[in-house]
């Protein structure tokens, strides 16, 4: 059972018109030690309370032995489960590639595909449309982006977008509002994927990070082997780092990190806008 | 504004087929005597008069039962039926379809089963409505109305229905996709006698085709044009040229792209209205602040017909007032989209004495609801949906909000009720104070949560429900539940047709009492629950009387549902895998099953396994 949890967990690989989805595993046993080393963590290890699954909820498990079977432990106060990444599953025509659900501890009151049964056009109410009750004032801005999956939420205070890399299948999030500077950030992401990289190269290296880890440096500046990109609201890829700290930060939808060497390849900007981005 | 609403009990036509088969009769109501392959001519004048009696029976149900009595009036019944109903559209093929029914003019074809609205199953798993749309266009070529559920739809299909139709009239789409905004571009501008487009919680994909330009010119029979669910920029001058010209409209649903401003000009336009879709009800991003506002009030105050009310997609709560004209006259009204507070509701609600159904976000607090109690008294259907669907300790609404409903709106018959919390006392209570109820649907949305005041499951509350509320054809169960519970609603949901389980029970005797226990059960959902191969054997008996059974992340194997394949061969018992599952996989991800007299269907994508 165990080994086909992490053949699971490493599977979270967003593909092209392909349905991923763990389902609930029966019979898994709750926080056995080997799932522990898979769950993906954002804080510095030894934080067993803090589980950032792929699409970054966080979880805090309670052993609540009350009732032993069936039962899922109660949620804490900062739980952010629910079903609102099943907001994710694009409402386009061409089904978007969405890394799956990881709901495979029935213990684990982890985020659950179509959990509430709502449907998707019923989901992403509370950011839209608390724009327009708190500030009856001012206009709401046409929120372009409602149904987009790449929209980062803001949940409680946190500003949560996506970050993928390539090469690393499991996509993360970062907290943007936990940064005031492009440094901080391009820090905090190098730090982030280094050990996911070398993981991956290595895959017999485990236990805490500071074995075999690669620094990803210069990831602003193009000098190093990688290069910060974000998508905006408009859709167009851009380079991190253009425009004031606080413009990005509303403006961005997503993150990615490219290897140097592909940047001439992908086209930066939208040709519809005839936006270019200077580098 | 139903969702799956089924007020017809029937037995499948598609069974008579089976049991006309060995129907033997030779009793025609002639009393003649004579034997009934011999087509004499008294046989034939009472066909004729069979015929011109038959026309007036509308409900599919009788239809269904008057074409068992004997192959003269199965013959009959099938020439005189005009609209068909297909609630499974894999239970029979379109050549069989038509092939009986010879003069049919308006077809309702339903496809995907509803946790497809969920996530639960994969994209492209069938459903499409293009082998009917080419049979109906050779069998049927005077069709006038078509009616989707859960159906993919291509733009080719639309073209098909508009070139190939002549007389094509009406249009409902629900919760359907695989079509964008090209395809109803050809279907509009080919179709010349339409009257109904509703484009119901569909997908429609944006090509950036301007598709409310290609109505044809001069005056229009659009009597119901719906697209609230279309997102995508729409070309509002064309829209107010279209509403000009359409003086039998009736029915008008804009989507969140239209502006307060711009639906100030189409109710001016057409204030013969009765069912309205606001649009966003917020002013677009252009309109000066320091403009002059339209007077707002008087043009609600104009539609004098306007009964139902929706949208708000974006609302700005500052211009709600202008809706008190109209709240009088409401018996519908939707603000499922709206975030707005109790006390911005109260003011609407106090006035809407006459109100029947009520869609509504729980950012109205119990308190909000407490307000509908005082006022809706006429009350039918309420649904409160979630702002926030998340599991949570807290949320807005509860049992408070439950209860004071259950005590204001005596005449409830159908609610859906999202909350993070509820007590078996108010389920109990509701169940007695409201025992019109036929469809009850309360999603905890906490999983395996338990009464919080008493630390007990729900078991009590939902058997209360089905005891005292002896209509009951619709339930949805959640929260923590024991196979008590199930032991309830086997013994007491006599009438239920439509049962949905998630999270729930503890062993098989759940599912067995179920099975075992409700003669009437239809459609049966179920997710995450222990419920294995054993229990599903119990319902070997019934599953020929059932459109469908899904069942997800249970603990069936699929040698269990082989099983179960082999026993009953009109079933088709479909296995639906997820990505990272195996075809040789003994645990069955997912368990789609549904009686057919086609057998395997064969457009089954790869991930679906047909035992």
């Amino acid at each position: 059972m165990e080994s086909g949890c992490s053949k699971k967990l490493l599977d979270l690989i967003p593909q092209e018109k392909k349905w991923g989805f763990i389902e609930n595993q029966n019979g898994i046993s709750h926080g056995s030690s080997e799932e522990k080393k898979l769950e993906l963590k954002l804080g510095p290890p030894g934080e067993e309370d803090e589980l950032l699954v792929s699409f970054g909820y966080f979880s805090s498990m309670k052993s609540n032995a009350k009732h032993a079977h069936n039962k899922f432990p109660p949620p804490q106060e900062d739980h952010r489960g629910g079903a609102v990444l099943a907001a994710s599953w694009a409402k386009n025509h061409h089904h978007q590639p969405k890394p799956p659900n990881c709901s495979q501890k029935r213990t684990a009151p982890g985020p659950v595909v179509g959990w509430p049964p709502i449907r998707s056009f019923r989901k992403n109410l509370a950011t839209t449309s608390k724009l327009a009750s708190e500030s009856p004032t001012s206009l709401p801005h046409k929120v372009a982006n409602e149904r987009n999956p790449a929209a980062p939420e803001t949940r409680g205070k946190g500003l949560f977008v996506k970050i993928n890399m390539d090469g690393v299948p499991i996509g993360r999030k970062v907290d943007l509002k936990a940064y005031d500077s492009y440094e901080k950030l391009s820090t905090a992401v190098g730090e982030l994927f280094s050990g996911l990289l070398a993981a991956q190269r290595d895959p017999s290296a485990d236990g805490p990070k500071q074995e075999e880890e690669k620094a990803i440096t210069g990831v602003l500046d193009g000098n190093g082997e990688y290069t910060l990109v974000y998508e905006d609201n408009e859709g167009d890829r851009m380079l991190v780092g253009d425009v004031p700290w606080h413009m990005f930060v509303s403006t961005v939808k997503r993150l990615r990190v490219l290897k140097s060497s592909e940047l001439s390849v992908i086209n930066l900007g939208s040709s519809k806008k005839g936006k270019r981005v200077q580098n | 504004m139903s969702e799956d609403d089924e007020r017809q009990q029937s037995p499948p036509s598609d069974l008579e087929f089976v049991s006309n088969k060995a129907r033997n009769c030779n009793a025609t109501g002639s009393g003649s005597g004579h034997p009934e392959f011999q087509s004499t001519y008294p046989d034939q004048v009472l066909e004729n008069v069979l015929e011109n009696v038959l026309h007036f029976l509308t409900s599919r149900r009788d239809r269904n039962a008057a074409s068992l009595v004997c192959k003269s009036w199965y013959r009959v019944e099938a020439l005189t039926r005009s609209e068909l109903f297909i609630g499974n559209c894999y239970a029979v093929s379109p050549g069989r379809a038509t092939a009986r029914f010879t003069r049919v003019k308006a077809l309702h074809l339903k496809g995907k089963p509803r946790f497809a609205d969920f996530n639960l199953m994969p994209p492209d798993w069938g459903a499409h409505f293009n082998p009917w749309a080419l049979a109906m266009a050779k069998a049927y070529p005077w069709l006038e109305k078509v009616h989707l559920k859960r159906m993919s739809v291509t733009d080719d299909d639309l073209a098909t229905l508009a070139e190939l139709f002549l007389g094509f009239k009406e249009l409902v789409l629900v919760c359907c996709d695989g079509f964008g905004t090209s395809g109803l571009a050809i279907f509009v501008s080919k179709c010349r006698q339409l009257k109904v487009l509703d484009l119901i919680e569909s997908e429609v994909s944006d090509d950036e085709t301007d598709w409310i330009s290609c109505f044809p010119e001069g005056e229009s029979n659009l009597e119901s044009l719906i697209f609230d669910c279309v997102e995508c920029h729409i070309n509002f001058e064309a829209l107010d040229r279209l509403v000009a010209r359409s003086p039998s409209l009736k029915k008008l649903k804009l989507n969140r792209y239209v502006s307060i401003g711009q639906l100030y000009r189409l109710m001016v336009r057409a204030p013969q209205l009765t069912h309205l879709g606001t649009g966003s009800f917020s002013p677009s991003d252009i309109a000066g602040q320091g403009d002059q506002e339209p007077d707002y009030v008087a043009a609600f105050a104009a539609c004098r017909s306007l009964v139902c009310l929706s949208g708000f997609r974006e609302i700005i709560p500052d211009y709600l007032p202008a809706i008190y004209p109209v709240c009088a006259n409401l018996t519908s009204l939707n603000f499922s989209y709206a975030n707005i507070t109790a006390d911005q509701l109260k003011p609407i609600i106090s006035k809407c004495h006459k109100l029947q159904t009520f869609w509504v976000l729980d950012s109205i607090c119990d308190e909000g609801l407490q307000a509908v109690a005082a006022t809706c008294k006429d009350l039918r259907e309420l649904r409160v949906f979630p702002v926030d669907p998340r599991e949570d300790n807290d949320g807005p609404v509860s049992e408070v909000g439950l209860q004071a409903i259950s005590e204001g709106c005596r005449k409830l018959q159908s609610i859906l009720y999202f909350c993070q919390r509820m007590t078996n006392a108010a389920v109990i209570a509701m169940s007695k104070n409201c025992p019109d109820l036929v469809v009850f649907r309360l999603c905890i949305m906490g999983r395996h949560r338990p009464d919080p005041v008493t630390g007990e499951p729900m078991d009590d509350g939902f058997g209360a429900i089905v005891m005292n509320c002896k209509k009951l054809t619709r339930l949805a169960v959640s929260g923590l539940l024991t196979d008590k519970a199930f032991d309830y609603i086997g013994r007491h949901g006599k009438l239920v047709r439509t049962l949905s389980v998630a999270f729930a029970g503890d062993s098989d005797m759940a599912l067995k009492y179920v099975l075992e226990g409700c003669p009437q059960l239809q459609k049966l959902e179920i997710r995450d629950s222990p419920f294995g191969d054993a229990a599903l054997r119990s319902g070997l008996h019934h599953y020929y009387n059932m459109r469908f059974l899904w069942m997800s992340s249970c603990r069936l194997t699929r040698h269990g549902c082989q099983e179960i394949a082999r026993a009953m061969p009109r079933l088709v018992v479909e296995v639906i895998r997820s990505a990272d599952e195996e075809e040789m996989d003994d645990v069955v991800g997912t368990l789609y099953m549904y009686r057919s007299l086609e057998g395997p269907r064969t457009d089954a994508p790869k991930f679906v396994t047909i035992l």
